[in-house]
């Protein structure tokens, strides 16, 4: 099972370690940073690489590589999902997962580490069990602890860890009682040359908040539980009534959770809310460039297109641009070669557009690769796969909670080839 | 000054105090500060009913108690009391940490504890004390076993509590791969109902283990695999990704069982696609191992997910492992219905920035034209269009495919033969300016100015890597036999320079080959380098099925990640159980009768993999490029040709320039060119070996036989020659023993060798200094050496010596034993045998039977390798030991040999 874990900077440092059997050596580390040297990028780096005697599985996130080493026949996957949960995690418990963050709170880091594997299995995951074992630091705590004595540890058995449900605890109490759910889209999509698609997918889910008394059971319906065929629950979900009513019945954990996430791949399923129009050229032989984009509205269902964001990276042949945005501002890194134009809100009727001349290293042809053009947006108010939320109910407990759902679509990779 | 401030906070009276300096040890601790010189402090603060602070110096414990077992005693007493705690997070804390203390004297004192949690009334400690068993396995396997804790950790299986279930599921699991031969998690119908109740139950993770010990058993019927694959469906809609791809094994694997007619298998089909392209969205690191993972699977079973080619359509910003695997998933999922879409995006993104990846769009596209015939015209339009850019590395990598392209669609696209020689000026990477000058050498005869091209190449003959030399050599032969007029000077300008002018023992020989074909017989020349080529087939990348099959098993695993079984390089595997596929059991009106089913599939996909080891010798002849793989055509063809001579000696060079190509080749040569001898001398030589068992403690060096008279005296006018080989540190030398039993002196020894079919030719004069006076003998030792030439002889080890004196010339033939031939370097990498073992066709293996031999299997092996006989493997079957020996004679030939000991017969396969 999974034997260490070293967290390394992108400058490669290694600036914890925690072994939940004999201690490896960090020199293990030597063979990640040889596969780091040789990545361009940090995204790059392998995510398994063999030692002689160790595998080293990788996670990156927020600028730190989470390096867990394992000595015999483990499921990788089991240790990548098990890396990421480690990165949820003390982001749940200081808001942000930053090597500072991580260093400041370097104790209950480590008394974290220590209760959710044991001799490399996992033991307690699920962050309200954790928080129950071990409180998250908070300033007023601190201070209430040196006062009083007492500990940011739990010296109760986390009862929910035996029972039935065991992603909740129990003797939750609340004088407001809410359940929120936000059903959020977002679009995957390929736009070739001609402004035709060639992939497009939703990745789709339902995140909630819910803070409801005592142990509540609630039931989800959807007006059109078909487009759901392709779905990946949280534990708490009774299977075999979705299978039979389509229904979706669980007994929710306490605070924020994510309640299913969905795949929608089906092309005609999927619209796309927006278009671009470019004009990019470079040509042979001469020091300028012509770049020119449009964005517009496509299938938005009447809903405003918002926060948009263009960015791309040119060719490193570009030396710089002189850029007219009519809307919005823009930004043309000379060094990265990287263009963000940062437009707001599309307005259908007067669109915006980026209009301008690109200068070009002289006496090189023209590039070979096209630059592709990464598009951000948001739209509210609008799930774009067309999944609506018919009714939500609550039973097993007495009182009136308040319900909300929101809805709202975004772009996830959406690139725009030219 | 540290230590010593945090020591003193330590002893405070205080306990906020004493708490925030444990939190500083830790703290330094995880940093990897060295603070084990405050182990007694430490531990002194442990004695608290505070339990944060308890936890703090447990952690502590767990770090340092190795580096000072002594001072980890004084802790036991602590733990042995809090294990009979009223709370059992205390008894369960208690019991894990001393699990976690790798100190032998402490695991004494632990197992009466651990006995008690593992019976505990609450299930959360014995689900902890099922992991602490694990833990202690680790430390001390014997007291485990003879405490008896395997037993109840086994019963854990049947617990009520499905957590408990799933940790001891997980402990029995590692401890199982550390004992491959236990049966620790036999598994029968009823535990498996417990085992699927449990999942349904349990955490993701317990999910996991759970399904990874399913994935291992063999269901009794297609009946109990189908319920089984009903029960773990549902685990394919979980939001782990682990839980889905160790469902997806399960299912794979129990698959195999059912009928293909049956309604559900189709479903099943329908359910598996979903959730594979669910692990696409997921975070980077997980679509690689996912993408692996499809890579086996789309191999296996490619209609699950044929009709999802564009999710595996790349996006710019992915992480180059990520586009590298989807681009390899793109090509096997190509089929006609989807090459335009698939040849567009190929196109795309070999206009890129990341090199790598566009090299490998630009070879996709070459695989593809190569896959499905009917998109071929429009792929070596696309690698035209893309040879326009000008782009060098595109340039190059474009002309490398479109040789392969002409391999397998020849006389079609020649007309783009012009283009390519415009682009000859900017080639400057060996394997690309190989291709080309193939191309030009392959079509000399439609290329107006071939010669001047090859002619331009050979300037730098001397600066070329040995692919392009190699490569020039054979393509001006083949110019020189199709335009035998204009380019005579050419080819002995080539041929001189690989000859004369190049130390490179490859090129050498391939040069001496075509002199001596061209100087001999011009017309088998041409039938030799300018035979038809096989076609390369589309599969050369797949991987071999019962490879395949014993991956599917795996899936999920790291072995799937490396699409190697685990035996080939997981650490400390001894003897894993090689996993296979259970047969397809299926119900009577099925189609495929259950005993042949499997192998069934196998025959009919074994021919898509064959072709490519027929094809590729080709290559040996006149190109060299790729991986050379053997085959009989070429070495059959040849021997009808009747260059019989020749052909020993070529073969043997042949053999020799690609070590590589191993056994596979190995036995061809002999087996089909030289029928059916080699097998023999090589057993007897073997046989030779083996009675070396009665004695002669000649462990140190190789076997020696006992002189035998060669020569008898009446023939050779009174001079009686006996002798014998032997091979001593790396060289091989023949021992004589001359007699004089004339009546007159004799002198002037000489001696010399026929040419024989392994080039022994003795490397220093016969030196007999004094003359032999009558009735005398002296006993000399010849070196000798494999240099010489080479004829096949009947049989193979036979060799025709001619001694002189001064009173005449004296034949005589003997028989050499063969393992004087064996090097010293005959070790073959165990990967390597392995591969190669595979490769083996069948015609080239024979069996002998070796009787009286009573070794055990450690004294044969320690005794073949004095004869330069290597052990590779050794491993138990059915109460036989088999051996897995490899040997390397002197002309680079492999043999590979499974030798099985039973007790009184063992039997011998080459």
């Amino acid at each position: 099972m999974i034997h260490s874990l070293f967290l390394i900077n992108a400058s490669g440092d290694i600036f914890l370690e925690k072994h939940w059997k004999s201690v490896v050596s960090r020199s293990v580390c030597d063979y990640f940073f040889e596969a780091q040297e040789r990545a361009s990028e940090a995204e790059n780096v392998p995510p398994v690489i063999p030692t002689p005697h160790h595998y080293l599985l990788s996670v990156y996130r927020h600028k730190i590589f989470f390096v867990a080493v394992i000595q015999s026949e483990v499921p990788p996957l089991f240790v990548i999902e098990f890396l990421h949960r480690v990165v949820d995690t003390f982001q749940d418990y200081f808001g942000v997962c930053s090597e500072v963050m991580i260093k400041d709170n370097v104790v209950v880091v480590y008394e974290v580490l220590e209760e959710m594997l044991d001799n490399g299995f996992p033991l307690a995951t699920e962050s309200n069990i954790l928080k129950e074992l071990i409180k998250p630091p908070t300033i007023l705590r601190t201070v209430v602890n040196t006062i009083t004595g007492s500990t940011n540890v739990g010296d109760q058995l986390p009862t929910g860890q035996l029972s039935v449900v065991p992603w909740r605890r129990t003797g939750v109490k609340y004088t407001n009682n809410e359940a929120y759910f936000d059903v959020i889209e977002e679009i995957d999509a390929i736009i070739d040359k001609s402004g035709s698609t060639i992939t497009a997918e939703i990745q789709g889910v339902i995140d909630a908040c819910v803070k409801l008394t005592g142990m509540p059971d609630l039931t989800l319906s959807f007006m059109n539980p078909r487009l759901l065929d392709d779905v990946s629950f949280h534990p708490c979900v009774r299977f075999k009534r979705w299978e039979s009513e389509r229904i979706l019945s669980f007994i929710p954990p306490d605070g924020n959770f994510r309640l299913l996430s969905y795949h929608v791949s089906a092309q005609n399923l999927v619209a796309i809310p927006v278009y671009v129009k470019h004009n990019i050229s470079f040509r042979d032989s001469s020091s300028l460039g012509r770049f020119e984009i449009t964005v517009g509205p496509k299938q938005t269902m009447g809903k405003t297109v918002e926060g948009v964001m263009v960015t791309s990276q040119m060719p490193k042949g570009v030396l710089n641009m002189t850029l007219t945005p009519s809307q919005g501002t823009h930004i043309f890194d000379p060094v990265t070669k990287l263009l963000s134009w940062d437009v707001g809100k599309i307005n259908p009727q007067k669109l915006p557009s980026l209009k301008g001349s690109m200068s070009l290293q002289a006496g090189t042809s023209k590039p070979d690769e096209n630059p592709t053009i990464n598009l951000q947006f948001k739209i509210q108010q609008l799930a774009i796969s067309g999944l609506k939320v018919n009714r939500l109910d609550m039973y097993g407990e007495k009182y009136k909670p308040f319900k909300g759902i929101k809805y709202m679509t975004k772009a996830g990779k959406f690139q725009v080839r030219t | 000054g540290e230590i010593f401030e945090l020591k003193a906070e330590l002893n405070s009276d205080k306990k906020e105090k004493k708490k925030e300096a444990v939190k500083k040890v830790i703290a330094s601790m995880t940093v990897g500060k060295d603070v084990s010189a405050l182990f007694p402090d430490v531990v002194n603060c442990m004695q608290t009913d505070n339990l944060e602070l308890k936890k703090l110096v447990y952690l502590y414990l767990m770090n340092y108690a190795k580096s000072q077992p002594d001072m980890a005693i004084m802790a036991v007493n602590t733990f042995v009391k809090d294990c009979e705690d009223p709370n059992p997070l205390i008894r369960a804390l208690a019991v894990r940490t001393m699990g976690c203390i790798r100190v032998d004297k402490i695991t004494e004192y632990l197992c009466e504890p651990l006995r008690k949690c593992l019976k505990d009334e609450d299930p959360y400690v014995r689900k902890t004390a099922a992991v602490c068993v694990a833990k202690l396995h680790d430390i001390n396997a014997q007291l485990v076993e003879d405490q008896g804790f395997l037993d109840t950790l086994k019963d854990l299986i049947s617990d009520s509590n499905p957590m408990v279930v799933a940790n001891a599921v997980a402990a029995l699991s590692e401890i199982a791969e550390s004992h491959p031969s236990s049966n620790l998690l036999d598994l029968n119908p009823q535990s498996i109902n417990k085992l699927l109740t449990a999942l349904n139950e349990c955490t993701e993770w317990g999910q996991i283990f759970i399904l990874d010990c399913l994935a291992n058993y063999m269901p009794k019927d297609d009946r109990e695999a189908q319920s089984i694959c009903e029960r773990v469906t549902p685990r394919l809609s979980h939001a782990n990704s682990a839980v889905v791809l160790s469902a997806v094994k399960v299912l794979m694997k129990f698959m195999e069982m059912l009928s293909k007619d049956l309604d559900y298998y189709g479903t099943l089909l329908k359910k598996l696609a979903p959730p594979l392209v669910t692990l696409l969205s997921a975070e980077p690191e997980l679509q690689y191992v996912a993408l692996r993972n499809i890579n086996l699977i789309v191999q296996k079973r490619p209609e699950i997910l044929k009709h999802e080619m564009k999710v595996f359509f790349v996006k710019y910003n992915d992480p180059i492992y990520v586009k590298l695997e989807k681009l390899d998933i793109m090509i096997r999922l190509a089929s006609q219905a989807n090459i335009a879409q698939v040849l567009a995006e190929l196109k795309e993104y070999a206009t890129e920035v990341d090199v790598d990846f566009v090299r490998k769009a630009v070879r996709a596209i070459g695989r593809c034209a190569i896959k499905v015939e009917q998109s071929a015209e429009r792929c070596v339009s696309t690698l035209l269009d893309l040879i326009q850019t000008k782009v060098n590395y595109v340039v190059q990598e474009a002309i490398v495919v479109i040789k392969d392209i002409f391999r397998k669609y020849p006389n079609k696209y020649e007309s783009v033969i012009a283009t390519l020689c415009e682009n000859l000026d900017s080639l400057d990477e060996p394997e690309a300016r190989a291709a080309m000058i193939w191309i030009v050498g392959e079509y000399a005869e439609r290329i107006d100015n071939a010669d001047e091209l090859l002619e331009s190449f050979l300037e730098g003959f001397h600066d070329e890597s040995t692919q392009v030399q190699l490569q020039l050599l054979t393509a001006i032969v083949k110019l020189f036999l199709k335009k035998p007029t204009e380019t005579q000077e050419l080819v002995q300008q080539v041929l001189s320079l690989a000859t004369q002018d190049s130390d490179n023992p490859d090129l050498r020989d391939r040069g001496y080959i075509y002199w001596r074909l061209l100087s001999t017989d011009p017309v088998a020349a041409k039938e030799v380098v300018l035979a038809e080529k096989p076609l390369i087939s589309e599969e050369t990348d797949l991987i071999e099925p019962t490879l395949l099959d014993e991956l599917i098993c795996y899936i999920g695993t790291l072995a799937s990640v490396y699409h190697k079984p685990p035996s080939a390089f997981v650490e400390g595997s001894r003897g894993v159980v090689h996993k296979s596929l259970p047969p397809r059991t299926g119900s009577s009106e099925s189609a495929e009768s259950p005993d042949t089913a499997p192998s069934g599939v196998q025959a009919a996909e074994q021919p898509a993999v064959i072709p490519t080891q027929g094809d590729l010798l080709g290559d040996l002849l006149n190109l060299d490029l790729g991986p050379p793989v053997s085959g009989p055509p070429i070495a059959t063809s040849s021997v009808q040709m009747g260059a019989v001579d020749l052909l020993g000696g070529g073969l043997d060079s042949l053999v020799r320039r690609s070590p590589a190509l191993a056994a596979a080749a190995a036995a061809p040569a002999p087996s089909t060119a030289m029928p059916a001898n080699l097998g023999a001398p090589l057993g007897s030589g073997l046989g030779d070996l083996f009675d070396l068992t009665g004695g002669v403690g000649t462990l140190s060096g190789s076997y020696v036989a006992p002189k035998t008279v060669w020569l008898p005296a009446m023939k050779a006018k009174g001079l009686e020659i006996s002798g014998t080989f032997s091979r001593q540190v790396g060289s091989i030398s023949m021992d004589l023993a001359l007699t004089n039993k004339a009546l007159q002196v004799m002198s002037d020894f000489a001696i010399q060798f026929n040419r024989n079919s392994f080039g022994l030719a003795p490397a220093a004069p016969l030196q007999v200094h004094a003359p032999l006076a009558p009735n005398q003998s002296v006993e000399i030792s010849l070196p000798l050496n494999t240099v010489g030439s080479v004829m096949k002889m009947d049989p193979l080890n036979n060799l025709q010596v001619a001694v002189k004196n001064n009173i005449d010339v004296f034949y005589f033939s003997t028989l050499y034993p063969l393992h004087i031939l064996f090097v010293e370097d005959g070790k073959m990498e165990r990967q390597m045998f392995l591969a190669t073992w595979k490769d083996i066709p069948n015609e080239n293996e024979a069996q002998f039977q070796i009787k009286d031999c009573s070794l055990n299997a450690d004294a044969v092996s320690s005794k073949l390798q004095g004869s330069n006989i290597f052990t590779i493997a050794k491993r138990n079957v059915e109460g036989q030991d088999m051996l897995y020996q490899s040997l390397k004679l002197t002309n680079g030939i492999w043999v590979l040999a499974e030798l099985r000991i039973q007790p009184s017969n063992p039997s011998f396969t080459v």
